[in-house]
């Protein structure tokens, strides 16, 4: 006789940690130390440090290493895409993400019940990591950071060219733009090799250490400089890369006539930019546009849908149209911020 | 349309006034006739679409896109053009060829109200985001990105090597697509010849001044006169025609047919529009705007909300330009001028005498008058001169009142601070409550709203879509004009222009003042 799979809330279920895997007695990504933690990308608001037991992709690993060295966790397991571990009576799985190097999703299969993490992720490919695999599932986890029909992310090099022609029109001008520590320096890096910018580009302090570590794991791109030091003049009409933050900042007075770029999901909103004092808006996200949400939910075929960090009301509102099964998922910690 | 999209939308966001030249001039220099013609018309304001009206926009969005996502959509991103534009979804089929800036402004000026959707669908479906956008910034009539008439002529002049008052100076006599105008900038014709057309003389604006300015006035070179709470306008009448120009150089005449009429001839006045009662006391700021909301005036309007204007200043008088005049020689023109032709519906704005700034700070607070704003000071050397000069004119308004008030509630901006909190609702205690007294949405820097924003995310108690309740903790110090009484209000009172003075992070809430201590202020 068949014996029907548990329902999927009686073995996965959020505690005040995250969300927690009871029969395999680990949480992902939790946003405190705890005994058992699976990973699914080294952004600071998904990776922390302090765990006992990680296990994550060896990318994210080498990520945690860089960032914080021996707080990094107890002992760090490796696991690579496709492989799986027992932990407990659950299999473990980790599939690409698309979202940043050593980004994964997290297959989950208890007696034949199987979830899906996708953790932060975007199906478009990414010459820095490995491009999204849509696995079928009966619940879906999904992140919603751009759940909202406004958000069609144009094509990248469209918003590079923008860059490009801003250096032709304002030559004068240093070209600053902010850009996330991890991920989103090395693709915009990319995407500028790409396009054929073959100058230096130059580098906040903040921002070497991710970029090197790419370039040691097989990411090639291009020839970096670090900005310290560098002759104030010499820096008029180039690239130089720094965290959001920085470019409002006071750090920022020692470049010449700075023009401020941002590449960002975010600057699809022309207010959003505009507030932020941006004034060469590059939407180039790291997460999925509402088309590439909407259709991997369909893709993935789960019967639940589970909608956390981000604008859920909206992706529960389409999927539950749709006939998923849809619910937000409260969970504490995540940043708005991709 | 993608050259004249990227335009602006690179205007609005580049915030330097070099940079937004240089970017226009770019734009004039590699664009051709008559596209560029059409696109400096959109610059100046000067291209209007009559039937185009913003439901149009909402109702074809709402005929592709599911109601509650199109709420939500716009709840976030703030502005109706934007959200269709980014929202649009793509269909099977709809990529036309871009359609050119020309042939939209060519089709839509001739369509009619009912044609106007029609034309729309299938540009918007075959524009990018950026591309809808402008259309639809176009099409509603309100580019808002930071570019002035005068900012777009001056990219004009220097792109053309002349001077821009020039160009000011043959404005009114041309028309868009501006061909005569190109032609000339780029050598190929002799300046377009306007003949006796009437011209708009850019505004003399003056700067603000705080009290503790005036020490280094001296007060025997300054006159002074009231400060009206209205619109400044510009009466232009040549031959038989006659033109009323807002501060930026739009005509309003059409709204304001009772100010056409007894407007004399051979004459270009300086003054404020108001809304008159029948002793020459002004109306309210209200008034004044059920009659700015209307373009086409009914005689209920009319006679509910006689318009007016009070007169500051003479600029010309028959062929004689007065403007290169000083100040007090103008004003005894302006009087003898008044003197001669006394209307009903223009009078002279009278001078404050006074000897010590002391004086004119009390007549000044004195004056609770209804439809004084506080006083300009004029040099009485000062010529006419067009932009904001420093030195020659200033405006010394009212002090304003001030309140501690308990941020209540806040709800995201629309328009320039959307997706942030940025609309506070604030309170007053009475019997240990706090009752909701105004709402206020300015007077905070940038950082000081994101700083506002995320304190707002991070204690709120309650949502109800785009407002958040708050855990009662920040007192907010309102600044206000006055404060009247009012039945729409739970409070019973309504402040005129509430705006935050001081955010107070450092008191406590429970010392912010009492409804009590507002009902005192009552005027």
């Amino acid at each position: 006789m068949l014996i029907a799979a548990p329902r999927p809330e009686t073995w996965i279920r959020t505690s005040s940690a995250g969300l927690y895997c009871e029969p395999g007695d680990f949480h992902i990504d939790p946003i405190h130390a705890v005994p058992r933690a699976v990973i699914t990308h080294g952004h600071g608001d998904h990776a922390r440090s302090g765990n006992e037991r990680v296990l994550a992709t060896p990318g994210t690993i080498a990520i945690m290493r860089a960032r914080y060295g021996e707080a990094a966790g107890g002992s760090l397991q490796p696991l690579a895409y496709g492989e799986t571990v027992a932990a407990g009576d659950v299999a473990v799985r980790l599939v690409p993400a698309g979202h940043v190097l050593g980004s994964a999703q997290i297959v989950l299969e208890y007696r034949g019940s199987r979830v899906v993490v996708s953790g932060d992720y975007k199906r478009r490919p990414d010459p820095t990591c490995a491009v999204f695999e849509p696995c079928y599932c009966d619940v879906f986890i999904t992140e919603a950071t751009f759940g909202l029909p406004v958000f069609r992310h144009p094509p990248d090099t469209q918003e590079i060219d923008k860059l490009l022609h801003s250096l032709v029109l304002f030559p004068d001008r240093c070209h600053l733009v902010g850009v996330y520590a991890l991920g989103k320096c090395q693709r915009v890096l990319a995407l500028l090799r790409r396009a054929g910018y073959e100058q230096p580009v130059y580098l906040h302090g903040a921002l070497i250490g991710l970029t090197e570590l790419y370039e040691t794991l097989g990411v090639p791109l291009g020839p970096v400089l670090p900005l310290s030091g560098v002759a104030r003049d010499a820096l008029r009409g180039r690239i130089v890369l720094a965290p959001p933050a920085a470019t409002a900042d006071r750090w920022s007075r020692r470049l010449p006539d700075p023009l401020v770029a941002m590449a960002s999901g975010w600057m699809r909103v022309r207010q959003r930019a505009k507030v932020r004092g941006v004034e060469l808006p590059l939407v180039i996200s790291d997460h999925a546009d509402w088309d590439e949400l909407t259709a991997t939910i369909d893709e993935v075929a789960a019967e639940e849908v589970w909608v956390t960090h981000g604008r859920e009301e909206a992706l529960v509102y389409f999927a539950s149209k749709k006939g998923y099964r849809a619910r937000a998922l409260a969970l504490a910690g995540f940043e708005e911020e991709e | 349309m993608n050259r004249f999209a990227a335009l602006i939308d690179a205007l609005l966001f580049t915030p330097s006034r070099n940079g937004k030249l240089r970017l226009m001039q770019e734009y004039f220099a590699t664009v051709s006739d008559p596209e560029r013609g059409w696109a400096l018309a959109a610059l100046t304001g000067e291209l209007v679409f009559e039937t185009a009206k913003p439901n149009q926009v909402r109702s074809l969005a709402a005929a592709r896109v599911d109601p509650e996502l199109l709420g939500w959509s716009y709840d976030f991103v703030g502005d109706l053009a934007e959200t269709v534009s980014l929202i649009w979804p793509a269909t099977a089929g709809g990529e036309g060829p871009v359609p050119s800036l020309v042939e939209i402004v060519e089709q839509l000026k001739r369509a009619s109200r009912s044609e106007v959707g029609q034309l729309l669908e299938p540009w918007l479906d075959a524009l990018d985001a950026t591309g809808r956008w402008a259309l639809l910034k176009l099409v509603t009539g309100s580019l808002r990105i930071g570019v002035s008439a005068r900012l777009a002529k001056t990219a004009l002049a220097e792109w053309g090597a002349v001077d821009v008052d020039r160009i000011e100076e043959i404005w009114h006599g041309l028309a868009p697509p501006y061909r005569p105008l190109f032609d000339w900038l780029e050598g190929r014709r002799p300046a377009p010849q306007t003949g006796d057309q009437p011209t708009f003389c850019p505004l003399m604006l003056a700067q603000p001044i705080e009290d503790s300015d005036l020490d280094g006035l001296d007060p025997r070179d300054y006159v002074a006169e009231w400060k009206w709470d209205g619109i400044r306008v510009q009466l232009v009448a040549r031959g038989t025609e006659k033109w009323l120009y807002s501060r930026s150089g739009d005509d309003i005449g059409a709204a304001f047919p009772d100010v056409l009429e007894v407007m004399p001839a051979e004459v270009t006045l300086d003054g404020e529009l108001l809304v008159l009662r029948p002793h020459g006391e002004v109306a309210s700021f209200n008034d004044l705007q059920q009659r700015l909301n209307r373009k086409n005036p009914n005689p209920k309007l009319l006679r509910d909300y006689p318009a007016a204007v009070r007169l500051y200043d003479i600029l010309r008088e028959g062929r004689e330009d007065l403007r290169g005049l000083s100040f007090t020689d103008r004003r005894r023109r302006l009087e003898a001028w008044c003197a001669r032709e006394p209307r009903r519906g223009l009078d002279l704005s009278p001078l404050v005498p006074f000897t010590a700034w002391e004086e004119l700070r009390e007549l000044r607070d004195g004056a609770r008058e209804r439809g004084i704003e506080g006083l300009m000071l004029k040099r009485e050397d000062s010529p006419y001169v067009s932009g904001r000069p420093k030195g020659p004119w200033f405006k010394w308004k009212r002090g304003a009142l001030t309140l501690d008030t308990v941020l209540m509630y806040a709800q995201r901006g629309h328009g320039k601070r959307s997706s942030f909190y940025s609309d506070y609702t604030f309170g007053a205690w009475r019997d240990g409550e706090l009752v909701p007294v105004g709402k206020a949405y300015s007077g905070f820097t940038d950082e000081e709203l994101q700083r506002l924003d995320r304190w707002v995310r991070n204690n709120t108690v309650q949502r109800w879509g785009p407002v958040r309740e708050v855990t009662p903790q920040i007192v907010l110090e309102i600044a206000f004009d006055s404060v009247h009484r009012s039945t729409r209000h739970k409070s019973g009172v309504a402040m005129r222009f509430p705006r935050i003075h001081r955010i107070r992070w450092d008191k406590p809430f429970r010392e912010a003042d009492t409804l009590d201590a507002l009902e005192k202020l009552v005027t």
